[in-house]
């Protein structure tokens, strides 16, 4: 019977063709929310593992996250170099890792750490060795990918994270290792030390810690840093972007973010509240979404259901003839249910397939979406439930037109028909 | 030590048969032995195709008993449908094959939901003249082309009874001799019995025997 089914879909393909994809077009659509929304938070719940706190200059916490954790944004300001040590001093605090940020070498942003920071996503050395001193960077697989960068190449970053920056010609960092591929941020990164960042801004580092915001991350000039406390020696003050924290204790995530919002000049952001926060507003937009693609789905199951209603009609002949030839009714009225569930699978597939095509050529085509971790490459268990939900409402839509075969009475049909 | 006498291939015992309360068959007996071929005459309205569909298990008669090839028609519906398929081939006027299937595809369904070999079907076609045309969907085909083209779906089944309904009604002098011609001698081929409803007189050369009905009641003539 499904052979007899398959020459009926053959028999009207216009038709088939359009309810396949009218269904594809929903199950693209379910497909695409469910991946980009889970794959997102996915990789924000990745890239913020293990980072319990941000402390930033002022600003918006959002923005603060944004561009330390997942480096999207750009920093929110520079903060003294002395809160790390403060920080670090503190018995609530296990890690307290540096950022320098606020550079880019062909898209790939220039992050000033230290070496600890590859413990934040388990990161492994694929080639080389990890920077150690001014000057050498350690690039990420992707970063590695984008920018070319090899092992032993020497480049000059820019200021700011896009390509229209002013090039840092004066200081070039070299490469000493590439890191294999962790699935985070990482991948998407240069690392080098924060001295490094320092250097490319022409700023030595300092002999003391000094307490001078001023090295602003923003896209400003930095050959006349605007409101640098000078050090010591007359140059500009150096400074840092934000600190990565891990709490020894609990009672440290009571007690260090309300200790630091108070400074003037800090604020702390937890990568957990912010990312909740910025996933609820996309959240509502996503559920307007996920609604209007269950109705094109919709519209491609009504649209299955009414052929397949008219065809019970139109086919009574062939219908009674199959009985004559020898079917049950239930073999009759399964090839008009066959017919809803095959149109159905393969609107199924089409669907998945495409909304898979459709993430790849977005990630290649726009590299937010690659930033924020859209892959074609994975699979959801939601797309099972996704499928499984169609084909049920295929079913659905066939059970009628083929309970109408199912009730047909052959002798009237006949009599009617010859 | 005497042989079982062969069953019929269809009897009919005492069997009557109303619709709309008025009484189409009342008290009919018919007795086809195997291979026998019959042609059951009478005008329109005198219960020939009604009597077809009793045979063919397609209608249930309000008394008496219906056999085929010694098989009795049970009231099960799902019993008739077996028996049906695997004893009878029926052939009508103008229902004559599945429309989204090819000539093939029709005989090939045909062999399969009876139980019988596909290998025979290209040797069908042959005998029915029908060999270029296998590939063709139904509507592509002649009036002649698509009679003939439902008798070897009929006969694909290889049925212990054929029963056709006005076969050649609807054809020319020369494409119904033919198919008259083709219908007797490949049910004779096979041993199938044959039992043909009509009023076209033409049949009477190809068919002996008469089986007349009259307008009343069915009775026999």
């Amino acid at each position: 019977m499904i052979g007899l089914a398959l020459a009926y879909l053959r028999d009207r393909a216009l038709i088939t063709a359009f309810n396949v994809l009218l269904i594809a077009l929903g199950v693209t659509s379910l497909a695409v929310l469910l991946l980009v929304s889970t794959q997102v938070e996915q990789r924000f719940a990745r890239d913020s593992a293990g980072i319990d706190l941000v402390v930033g200059a002022k600003g918006s916490p959002l923005q603060l996250i944004l561009s330390s954790v997942y480096h999207m944004d750009v920093p929110t300001g520079n903060v003294p170099t002395a809160s790390l040590d403060l920080l670090r001093a503190d018995p609530g605090v296990a890690r307290a890792i540096p950022l320098a940020l606020g550079d880019s070498f062909r898209g790939a942003r220039i992050v000033g750490t230290e070496p600890v920071f590859l413990q934040i996503h388990d990161a492994r050395i694929a080639q080389g060795r990890v920077f150690a001193a001014t000057g050498e960077a350690l690039v990420g697989a992707e970063a590695a990918r984008m920018t070319g960068l090899t092992l032993g190449r020497r480049f000059s970053g820019t200021h700011g994270t896009g390509d229209d920056g002013s090039a840092h010609d004066h200081f070039a960092l070299t490469v000493v290792g590439i890191l294999a591929p962790t699935g985070t941020v990482t991948d998407r990164l240069i690392l080098t030390t924060v001295d490094s960042v320092w250097a490319m801004h022409g700023i030595d580092a300092p002999d003391t810690h000094a307490t001078v915001p001023g090295h602003a991350a923003d896209d400003h000039d930095h050959a006349e840093p605007k409101g640098a406390i000078l050090d010591p020696r007359g140059g500009p003050a150096p400074d840092i972007t934000a600190i990565l924290v891990t709490y020894r204790n609990a009672m440290a995530a009571v007690r260090l973010p309300s200790a630091i919002n108070r400074e003037t000049a800090l604020q702390s952001a937890s990568p957990a509240a912010e990312t909740a926060r910025l996933l609820n507003l996309f959240g509502a937009a996503l559920d307007g979404a996920r609604l209007f693609a269950w109705l094109v789905a919709f519209t491609g199951l009504a649209s299955v259901f009414v052929i397949l209603l008219s065809i019970a009609t139109a086919r009574e002949c062939d219908m009674a003839l199959l009985r004559v030839m020898g079917a049950s009714r239930a073999q009759a009225a399964g090839t008009v249910l066959l017919e809803g569930l095959i149109i159905a699978a393969a609107g199924i597939l089409l669907g998945l397939a495409a909304a898979h095509a459709l993430l790849g050529a977005g990630a290649a085509l726009f590299p937010t979406l690659g930033a924020v971790g859209v892959t074609p490459a994975l699979f959801h268990p939601g797309e099972f439930a996704i499928a499984a939900a169609v084909l049920g409402l295929g079913m659905l839509a066939a059970l009628v037109p083929a309970i109408k075969v199912y009730a047909t009475d052959l002798a009237d049909t006949l009599a009617r028909a010859t | 030590m005497l042989a079982a006498p062969m069953p019929a291939a269809l009897e009919c015992r005492s069997i009557s048969f109303a619709r709309g309360g008025r009484p189409i068959l009342s008290g009919f007996n018919l007795l086809l032995g195997t291979g026998e071929q019959a042609l059951l005459l009478g005008p329109s309205g005198s219960g020939k195709t009604s009597l077809l569909n009793l045979a063919a298990g397609l209608l249930t008669p309000d008394s008496g008993v219906v056999l085929l090839d010694g098989e009795p028609m049970t009231a099960s519906p799902a019993a008739r449908d077996a028996l049906r398929r695997r004893k009878v081939g029926i052939i009508f006027q103008t229902l004559r094959l599945i429309s989204a299937l090819s000539l093939r595809g029709n005989l090939e369904l045909a062999a399969r939901l009876a139980g019988q070999p596909t290998d025979g079907i290209d040797r069908l076609l042959e005998q029915l003249a029908l060999a270029h045309r296998a590939e063709a969907r139904p509507r592509a085909l002649s009036q002649g082309e698509a009679q003939r083209a439902a008798i070897a779906r009929a006969l694909v089944a290889r049925p212990a009874l054929l029963l056709a309904d006005e076969p050649t009604s609807a054809l020319d002098d020369d494409n119904a001799a033919r198919v008259a011609g083709l219908l007797t001698g490949l049910a004779a081929n096979q041993g199938t019995a044959l039992l043909v409803a009509t009023h076209d007189s033409r049949l009477k050369a190809h068919i002996p025997r008469t089986i007349q009905l009259d307008q009343a009641a069915g009775a026999p003539a």
